[in-house]
């Protein structure tokens, strides 16, 4: 259906057309979680383990929705998955390690309301990709998440100790990072299309 | 007089529930919530005015049946609930779009789709319809759509003039015009929404001062 190779899948997902700083997917998580970097890499991981999953599952639901022919189950069903999965991780966190899950808190369930990954399931559906193919877009993705939320967090870390204007404090002064990254992002357009 | 008080200060709560949405709590200058088609849809006015429109009709249809449904649903699966109807509600949305005009469903993309996880809706729904009345959560939704969609416009309108020299797609400056085009791009989103964020943080400093 398309020519893509699985490399430029990869370097398309994670940095020409980054899920946060071009498509502005996963928002929320990136200004609630980016004030310290140790959270936001563990945040970082979380997102991209549910991202690979639901969209190994989007990708069986969408075949199985075709064959028998009601595509307008398809919103219900993904973000069905999509909380499952991150039960799923949250009860699998809990076991392995409460330390990580008491530091994640309140933002593990919120991954359920995360856009990047119900994007990810979308848009792989509409760009025709196959089982890899959406595996690695899959991976792509998180990695790209993954990248950004470390590069602000390491940022705000910083900027704690710089002085600005009290009405800038807060979402404006992280908005305003947030522009300057994504220009500094918008460099890697040539490297695929 | 005490009845005729209670019953004016009852009438002014009423009002409330609608105007909180405007101004104070506004959903995007003072809860920052919803954030991704905020700033992903508003490129252009029309676009950000379509897609305003779109969230506050699921806003309003999902906390109506929220609200009749609240004293139905367990506890333990609510969340889960409230979201089934939420894509409910979208999935009819995204049909209704794409009848009315398919190069419209085109330039939001799955922007529509992503209504579900706005996380405004799901918040107004658990804080709000799921404790209060089907006629509060009415005036709520309403208000809260129009102030998502008023914000949502602010930000489209500098954008379009800005990056496109244009409104609604009618060029407004003359041959000359330099246009921005990083008001188009995605910094450029950020950078808007910033701005308003610090003129609407001025304004209440400014405010509680005097």
């Amino acid at each position: 259906m398309n020519s893509e190779s699985l490399g430029t899948i990869f370097l398309n997902a994670s940095l020409v057309n980054n899920f946060v700083l071009a498509y502005f997917l996963g928002i929320c998580p990136f200004l609630g979680v980016s004030g310290k970097m140790e959270t936001a890499t563990k945040m970082g991981w979380a997102v991209m383990f549910v991202m690979l999953v639901s969209s190994v599952c989007a990708y069986g639901i969408h075949a199985f929705l075709v064959a028998i022919n009601a595509p307008y189950l398809q919103l219900i069903s993904y973000i069905v998955v999509i909380a499952s999965t991150v039960q799923l991780v949250e009860m699998f966190i809990k076991k392995l390690s409460p330390a990580l899950f008491r530091s994640l808190g309140i933002f593990l369930p919120l991954i359920t309301t995360n856009c990047a990954i119900l994007g990810v399931a979308l848009f792989q559906t509409n760009k025709g990709y196959g089982f890899l193919e959406s595996v690695v877009y899959a991976l792509g993705a998180g990695v790209g998440f993954t990248l950004a939320l470390i590069l602000i967090a390491g940022l705000r870390e910083q900027l704690n100790f710089a002085e600005v204007p009290n009405i800038s404090k807060g979402t404006a002064l992280t908005l305003f990072i947030a522009g300057i990254l994504s220009l500094c992002f918008m460099g890697f357009a040539g490297l695929g299309t | 007089m005490s009845k005729d008080n209670s019953q004016s200060t009852q009438k002014a709560a009423t009002t409330d529930e609608f105007i909180k949405g405007l101004w104070r709590d506004n959903p995007v200058f003072v809860q920052v919530l919803g954030m991704c088609p905020v700033l992903a849809v508003s490129n252009t006015a029309e676009n950000a005015l379509a897609m305003g429109l779109a969230t506050a009709f699921v806003l309003l249809m999902s906390n109506i049946l929220v609200s009749i449904l609240r004293n139905f649903i367990p506890k333990q699966v609510r969340i889960a609930s409230y979201i089934l109807i939420i894509a409910t509600f979208v999935t009819v949305t995204d049909y209704v779009i794409q009848a009315i005009s398919v190069e419209l469903h085109k330039s939001l993309g799955a922007f529509i789709s992503l209504i579900v996880v706005n996380c405004l809706i799901l918040s107004r729904a658990e804080a709000f319809a799921s404790k209060n009345t089907v006629w509060k959560s009415i005036l709520d939704a309403l208000g809260m759509g129009v102030g998502f969609t008023l914000a949502l416009f602010c930000l489209g309108a500098v954008r379009e003039v800005l990056g496109n020299g244009s409104i609604f797609g009618l060029p407004i400056f003359s041959e000359g015009f330099q246009s921005w085009i990083v008001m188009i791009l995605p910094a450029g989103g950020f950078f808007t929404l910033a701005a308003w964020l610090l003129i609407i943080n001025a304004v209440q400093a400014k405010k509680a001062k005097t």
